[in-house]
């Protein structure tokens, strides 16, 4: 039985995911991130919203939650207040995490709550029939948007750090092993952790702006990428248009059920008195 | 391919879905479409173990496990 298996509920295989589709490929890097963690099924909670990605929860064989759309860091916000001790995780989509979900996503990381949100970017509302979503490329064709969309997209990364979470990182489903090792270090970090991972959507996203198969679609994550450290040494101008991935920020900071655990302690009357 | 490395690629052909991401990426063309599109393994003896068909597969059908010989010549399969 492979690593993976492991950790799937096998009953519900195959998926429902599309033929290319790179949710699979995020799902497989963060199932070996866990396994190398070496958390147990208990104590380990998987929550997602609502979209393609969100599906992830119900083939995942830990503790699972599918909520609702956007909700997701809410509804992990609580599990992580009352159970501080389990490890939380949180699969949410590009339109999930920002769009309907941007205010929790802010203040989850404004909290620094020690969750791990990985948010599967594939530029596009896939299952309610390709609408754009705000981390569509610009110029890029969706149903809502058929000469191109002319909005510019949040660069997640930048707003998870901006708004206070203490991991951020972007990996491509084309660097398969690098996006399972950057879950991993995410996950243990004491604070928000934001991976965000980019996928493929051949068939709502790629078909209509000519991208090609699935295949065709990871070649273009390879050539567009560029590294933390490579995009360092490199002028401005010379990043247009190109995907940082890697670590893209890490610090420390005072984490909220911490802090929460502390009050409590302080005020709670103490024993023998009144 | 040396003799003291070998590989056993486990394919779960109900799961895939034809997608094509294997073979495309496959460094040495291990594997090939059959008549559905689905993968195969066709030159097993080719395969370094890199697992970047494993790693890619969106459908988790595909398992590349590494079989190490140790000096006495018998296999053991390398933890994972």
């Amino acid at each position: 039985m492979s690593v993976v298996e492991k950790y799937l509920r096998v009953n519900k295989m195959p998926h429902i995911w599309c033929p290319g589709c790179g949710n699979g490929i995020v799902l497989g890097a963060f199932i070996r991130a866990i396994d190398k963690l070496g958390y147990s099924k208990e104590e380990t909670v998987v929550v997602s919203g609502i979209g393609c990605s969100s599906r992830a929860s119900g083939y995942l064989d830990f503790n699972t939650l599918h909520t609702t759309h956007g909700r997701a860091l809410a509804f992990a916000t609580g599990i992580k207040v009352t159970r501080p001790e389990l490890k939380v995780f949180v699969i949410m989509g590009d339109g999930d995490a920002t769009a309907i979900g941007g205010n929790h996503f802010i203040h989850a990381a404004r909290r620094n709550i020690d969750i791990t949100a990985i948010v599967f970017n594939n530029s596009i509302y896939g299952m309610t029939g390709g609408q754009y979503s705000p981390l569509t490329p610009p110029g890029s064709k969706a149903t809502t948007a058929p000469y191109g969309t002319l909005e510019k997209p949040f660069n997640i990364p930048e707003l998870a750090k901006a708004a206070g979470a203490t991991y951020v990182a972007r990996g491509t489903s084309y660097h398969a092993k690098m996006l399972s090792d950057l879950i991993y270090k995410g996950a243990q970090n004491k604070g928000f952790s934001m991976i965000e991972a980019i996928t493929q959507c051949p068939i709502s996203f790629g078909r209509r702006n000519k991208m090609g198969s699935g295949a065709d679609m990871l070649k273009w994550q390879k050539d567009i990428s560029i590294t933390v450290k490579a995009a360092g040494k490199l002028p401005p101008e010379k990043l247009e248009g190109k995907l940082i991935i890697g670590e893209i920020y890490n610090s420390e900071a005072p984490e909220f059920t911490e802090q929460y655990a502390e009050l409590v302690e302080r005020i709670s009357p103490k024993r023998g008195e009144g | 391919m040396s003799e003291d490395k070998k590989t056993q690629i486990f394919i779960k052909k109900e799961w895939c879905k034809s997608c094509g991401i294997c073979f495309a990426f496959c460094p040495k063309e291990v594997l090939q479409p059959d008549e559905l599109g689905k993968a195969v393994v066709v030159h097993p003896d080719k395969c370094i173990g890199c697992k970047i068909c494993e790693l890619h597969c969106p459908d988790f059908v595909i398992t590349v496990e590494k079989e190490e010989n140790n000096e006495n010549g018998q296999e053991k399969a390398s933890s994972r």
